[in-house]
């Protein structure tokens, strides 16, 4: 017997009452549950589902056996990136032994009732839960701006289990989703950043990735820095943290909505342990997140969009763009998802990016679906997130820099880096 | 002979059984692939080979399939539970998981493992000092009820 306490309805789903497939998901639930020593499971709101990533045949077969046994999400459920572009695929180098397989898993978080998003940011165009709302979210860098930039609560849901919290609408009482395990663990002192390097937005994903590698699990709080990091600086830190970490949540004094000031977010607690990085070793984290491919050196690809590029992303990239061409031997891609697109050509920024030269994928990444040509082989980003994976995943070379490097180097066809604001100095 | 193998067996035999918590139950036996560093499953295994290919982390180039891998956690990515289940489907996890505290990624990939293949590592959570006195354990034997034992 499991030692969670269950209600009526609980036990009438792991009574097959309603349909196999929300017994198969109750069962994985109770049984995890009993995993992170939770004693009752709680109501979820909504949920991002990110088990919706083709991974091969045991994904699909597992989205399958819930679609056939009639799963259907309980509460509102956004979709995140899946295994292909559904239309867009034929236009980069995918097999259609994987784009045959990966859209009929989509189909089959369709047919469950999963809104068809399919982005890693749904917060950028979906409805979001509010402070205090209990979700369940997938996709560990969306995960982190629900809980910090927003403030909902959801725990680390891996793929797999993300998809039976909404089919059933519960989750584990335990780590994120209650107060007394959101307290700050880490303070991260950001007062030695110069002036100079605190406006370059290049500093979130150095910083998210210096940070991750240190703090691997815990509750990091960022304080002094002297500038105000708008949204997609905070999508950009948490994504890198959450890569080269397992950081699920960070607050912010004065700007996250759980920390206004050191007390709240420590919760009264003295931090167990302090950090302070300056310039020097933020900018051996930047040189760290390349492997592979140094300045100077020629360049096949320019990719941006990890967490997926935002409106003001597009803004920005076509303020950079206008009125030039990428260079003859390198092309830029752009991952996003359908609905930001969509905005984006409506606000008109995409006449620019797209006469440089700049393609658009939506629906996935990279990362998530085979579809680089093995002619490429040098990458350059200004997501930490990318630079990262890249080399055991698409085992190819990076190069990471900000948006303007990223941009500069297109045209010039090779790496090149403004080290301006990295060099020590006000 | 290889005296290696003996003076780690003496070694091993030093710190005596590890009592660790079953998160999911199983038996196995097999050789020890132990780091301190974190790994994420995607972007780190390879499901088709059993290799670990994140570039940055020390067992890169090394294969978990059939190992008995000792890892103080996972890390990173959510998807980490869908490349260790399409492992077990294809035959390349690891033989049996052991890290330092709970870790419900690996867990939940075991647990739906067993729902869709009838099988699944063991997932053995240990305390701090007993996932490091595997540093000096090179083959090791997992046992139904969570206990380590060296061999």
């Amino acid at each position: 017997m499991p030692s969670v306490r269950l209600d009526e309805r609980d036990l009438a789903f792991l009574g097959g009452d309603e349909g196999e497939g929300a017994r198969l998901a109750m069962s994985i639930l109770v049984r995890m549950a009993d995993v992170v020593g939770a004693r009752e499971l709680l109501d979820i709101t909504a949920a991002h589902i990110d088990s919706s990533l083709y991974q091969g045949p045991a994904t699909l077969e597992f989205a399958e056996r819930l679609a056939d046994g009639g799963a259907r999400v309980r509460v509102p459920a956004t979709l995140n990136v899946s295994g292909v572009d559904e239309h867009g695929w034929r236009e980069w180098d995918v097999d259609e032994s994987w784009a045959e397989p990966a859209r009929r898993q989509m189909e089959a978080y369709e047919a469950m009732g999963c809104e068809p998003t399919w982005t890693c940011a749904p917060y950028q165009t979906q409805a979001r839960p509010g402070v205090g709302e209990q979700v369940a979210w997938g996709e560990s860098s969306a995960i982190v701006f629900a809980n910090s930039v927003l403030g909902a609560r959801t725990e680390r849901y891996p793929d797999l289990l993300d998809i039976c919290c909404a089919v059933t609408g519960r989750a584990p009482a335990a780590g994120l989703h209650l107060t007394r395990n959101r307290a700050g663990q880490v303070l991260v002192d950001l007062s030695r950043i110069p002036r100079r390097l605190a406006a370059e937005p290049a500093l979130y994903p150095v910083l998210g990735h210096w940070i991750g590698l240190r703090v691997e699990g815990r509750i990091p709080v960022l304080d002094g820095l002297p500038a105000r990091p708008g949204e997609d600086d905070l999508k950009a830190l948490g994504a890198a943290m959450a890569s080269s970490g397992a950081v699920g949540l960070f607050h912010w004094v004065g700007l996250t909505p759980e920390a206004p000031d050191p007390d709240a977010a420590f919760q009264g607690r003295e931090p167990a342990t302090r950090l302070r990085p300056g310039p020097t070793e933020l900018r051996a984290a930047r040189d760290e997140l390349g492997s592979g491919l140094s300045d100077a050196e020629g360049l096949d690809l320019v990719v941006l969009g990890s967490p997926h590029f935002s409106l003001s992303e597009f803004a920005a990239l076509a303020g950079l763009v206008e009125g030039r061409r990428c260079h003859a031997g390198v092309r830029l891609v752009i991952t996003t998802g359908r609905a930001v697109r969509a905005l984006a050509r409506e606000a008109g920024y995409l006449n620019a990016i797209e006469s440089f030269g700049g393609e658009l994928t939506v629906d996935t990444c990279i990362l998530t679906t085979p579809m680089l040509p093995e002619s490429i082989r040098r990458l350059m980003t200004n997501s930490a997130k990318y630079a990262w994976y890249t080399p055991g995943l698409l085992e190819r070379a990076v190069a990471f820099g900000s948006l303007s490097d990223c941009v500069e180097s297109a045209v010039a066809g090779r790496v090149t880096r403004d080290e301006g604001a990295w060099t020590a100095g006000p | 002979m290889d005296r290696r193998a003996v003076s780690d067996r003496s070694a091993a035999s030093d710190s005596g059984p590890l009592i660790g918590r079953a998160l999911v139950a199983g038996a196995a036996e097999g050789a020890v692939l132990y780091s301190s560093e974190p790994l994420s499953f995607w972007g780190g295994y390879d499901a088709e080979t059993g290799e670990i290919i994140d570039r940055r982390h020390p067992l890169a180039g090394q294969v978990g399939a059939g190992r008995i891998l000792a890892i103080p956690a996972t890390r990173g990515s959510s998807t980490t539970t869908a490349v260790l289940l399409e492992a077990i489907r294809r035959g390349t996890a690891p033989a049996a998981f052991l890290t330092r505290g709970p870790d419900t990624f690996l867990a939940l990939a075991a647990i739906v493992a067993a729902q869709l293949y009838d099988r699944a590592p063991p997932v053995i959570a240990l305390s701090r000092e007993e996932f490091d006195a595997l540093r000096r354990i090179r083959h090791a034997r997992v046992e139904p009820g969570g206990t380590v034992l060296a061999r």
